[in-house]
C-alpha cells in the first residue's frame, strides 16, 4: 500500500489549499462546501480500533489524491501565467530566458527608421 | 506528445469545452487588439459570468448550479453527476475561477463532460480495449540498454511494480530493449479486460484517461488498487526524463510545467475513477458486552 503519512497533515494541507482558492475570492473558506464536505468526512472515519482499516486508508487515499490534484493545478496555473500565458516573446525576452542579452550595435543597425 | 505542446493542446481543450449558448462573440477583445510584438496572442478566456456555485440533487444524481442557471455539458445536456463528494470537487472548480474561466484547469469537469457526452461514442468493450492496448506499448515495459546508470535505475524502480502486478493479477508481464516491445501474454489480457469489466462505464472513461497520461497500464493499476500514489505514479513514469534532469539541469519552463500539468491530470483522473467506482456503505460496530 503507498505511504501516505498522516492524516491530519494531508487535512492540513487541504485546508491550505482552499484558503488560496477563496483569497483571491475574498470569502472566507469555511462557508464553501469543500471545506465542509472535508472536514465532515475526516472526522467521520477519524478513528477505528480495527488493525488496518481499508475503508479509512481509502478515504485518506482519495483525500491525498485532491491534494495533490489542488496543488498541481494552483502550480502549473502559476507557471502558466508566468511563462506561456502571454503570448509569443520578443527575441529580447527569449534570450532573457537563458540569461543571454542582445548584442548593441552603436549607432543602430541602420535599418530602424 | 500532446503534453509538449501546451497551446494547441489548450486551444483544443477550449474548443471541447464550448458551453451551449455561448457563441463567440461573449469572447473577450481578440488578438489584434494586442500590442504588435507579440506575433501570437493566446485566445481570450471567457469572463467568470456567475457569483455562486451551489450543488442540488436532483432526479439523475447532483447537478451544479452558476447562481440560478443549471451548468450544462458542450452538447446541451444537463450536467449530473452520480456522486456528492465528485459534485463537490466540480463546484470548487468552477468557483476557485478568478476572473477568467480556465478550462484547462478544470480536469474534473472535463472528465465529467467526457462521460455525460461520450464524443468518441465508444462503448464499454471499446474502452476496456482501447485500454488494455496500452500494455502493448507500456512504458515502463520498454528499458534501455545504454547508459548503464538508467539501466540500473530503470531495474530498481519498475521492477517491483512489474513484480507487485503480476502478483496481484496473477499474470505474465515482460519487457523489452527492443523495438519490437515486450511480449504481454494473450492471457493477460484476458484477465485484465475481465477485472476492468467490473467497473461502470464513468469509471473506465477515467482509467482510460490515467493510462492515456501516464502512458502505462501497469501504472494506472498500481493508482487504482492503491498501490502507488499519484506523485510515485508520474516520478515512475517520467524516470528517463528526471533521469536527464539530473544528468542536465532542470528547466521551469518546460520540466516543471510539465509535471505539475501531468500530477494534475493523473490525479484528476484517479480521484474520478475512485469517486465513480465507490459504493459508500456505512457499518456500525456493535458494542460488545
Amino acid at each position: 500500500m503507498a505511504a501516505l503519512g498522516s492524516p491530519a497533515r494531508t487535512l492540513r494541507g487541504l485546508l491550505r489549499e482552499l484558503r488560496y482558492m477563496n483569497a483571491a475570492t475574498g470569502r472566507p473558506y469555511r462557508d464553501t462546501a469543500a471545506y465542509r464536505y472535508l472536514v465532515k468526512a475526516f472526522r467521520a472515519h477519524r478513528v477505528t480500533s480495527e488493525k488496518l482499516c481499508r475503508a479509512q486508508h481509502e478515504l485518506h487515499f482519495q483525500a491525498a489524491t485532491y491534494l495533490c490534484l489542488l496543488r498541481s493545478v494552483r502550480r502549473h496555473v502559476a507557471l502558466h501565467q508566468e511563462f506561456h500565458g502571454k503570448g509569443e516573446r520578443s527575441v529580447e525576452e527569449s534570450a532573457g530566458l537563458v540569461g543571454l542579452t542582445l548584442p548593441k550595435q552603436p549607432g543602430g543597425k541602420g535599418w530602424e527608421p | 506528445m500532446w503534453r509538449s505542446c501546451p497551446r494547441l493542446r489548450n486551444w483544443g481543450r477550449r474548443a471541447l469545452n464550448w458551453s451551449p449558448g455561448g457563441p463567440t462573440t461573449s469572447m473577450g477583445p481578440g488578438p489584434n487588439t494586442l500590442s504588435p510584438s507579440r506575433d501570437y496572442a493566446p485566445p481570450a478566456e471567457r469572463k467568470r459570468f456567475y457569483q455562486n456555485v451551489s450543488i442540488t440533487q436532483g432526479e439523475g444524481g447532483f447537478e451544479i448550479n452558476l447562481d440560478h442557471r443549471k451548468l450544462k455539458t458542450p452538447q446541451a445536456k444537463l450536467f449530473t453527476v452520480p456522486s456528492e463528494a465528485l459534485a463537490i470537487a466540480v463546484a470548487t472548480e468552477w468557483d476557485s475561477q478568478q476572473d477568467t474561466i480556465k478550462f484547462y484547469t478544470m480536469h474534473l469537469t472535463t472528465l465529467c463532460n467526457t462521460c455525460l457526452d461520450n464524443p468518441t461514442q465508444r462503448n464499454k468493450d471499446q474502452l476496456t480495449q482501447a485500454a488494455v492496448k496500452f500494455l502493448d506499448t507500456d512504458t515502463i515495459c520498454y528499458r534501455v540498454e545504454e547508459p548503464q546508470t538508467l539501466v540500473e535505475l530503470q531495474k530498481n524502480e519498475w521492477d517491483p511494480i512489474i513484480e507487485w502486478t503480476k502478483k496481484r493479477y496473477g499474470v505474465e508481464i515482460g519487457f523489452s530493449t527492443s523495438i519490437m516491445g515486450p511480449s504481454i501474454p494473450a492471457k493477460t489480457r484476458e484477465v485484465l479486460v475481465s477485472h476492468l469489466a467490473s467497473y461502470n462505464m464513468w469509471a473506465l472513461q477515467g482509467i482510460e484517461f490515467v493510462v492515456a497520461q501516464l502512458k502505462s497500464m501497469v501504472l494506472t493499476l498500481g493508482l487504482i488498487d492503491l498501490h502507488l500514489t499519484v506523485e510515485q505514479a508520474v516520478l515512475l513514469s517520467r524516470l528517463e526524463e528526471e533521469y536527464q534532469i539530473q544528468k542536465w539541469g532542470n528547466i521551469e519552463w518546460a520540466h516543471d510545467y510539465e509535471l505539475q500539468e501531468l500530477r494534475a491530470r493523473t490525479a484528476a483522473g484517479t480521484l474520478f475513477v475512485h469517486l465513480c467506482s465507490e459504493n459508500t456503505t456505512v457499518k456500525h460496530k456493535l458494542l460488545q458486552e
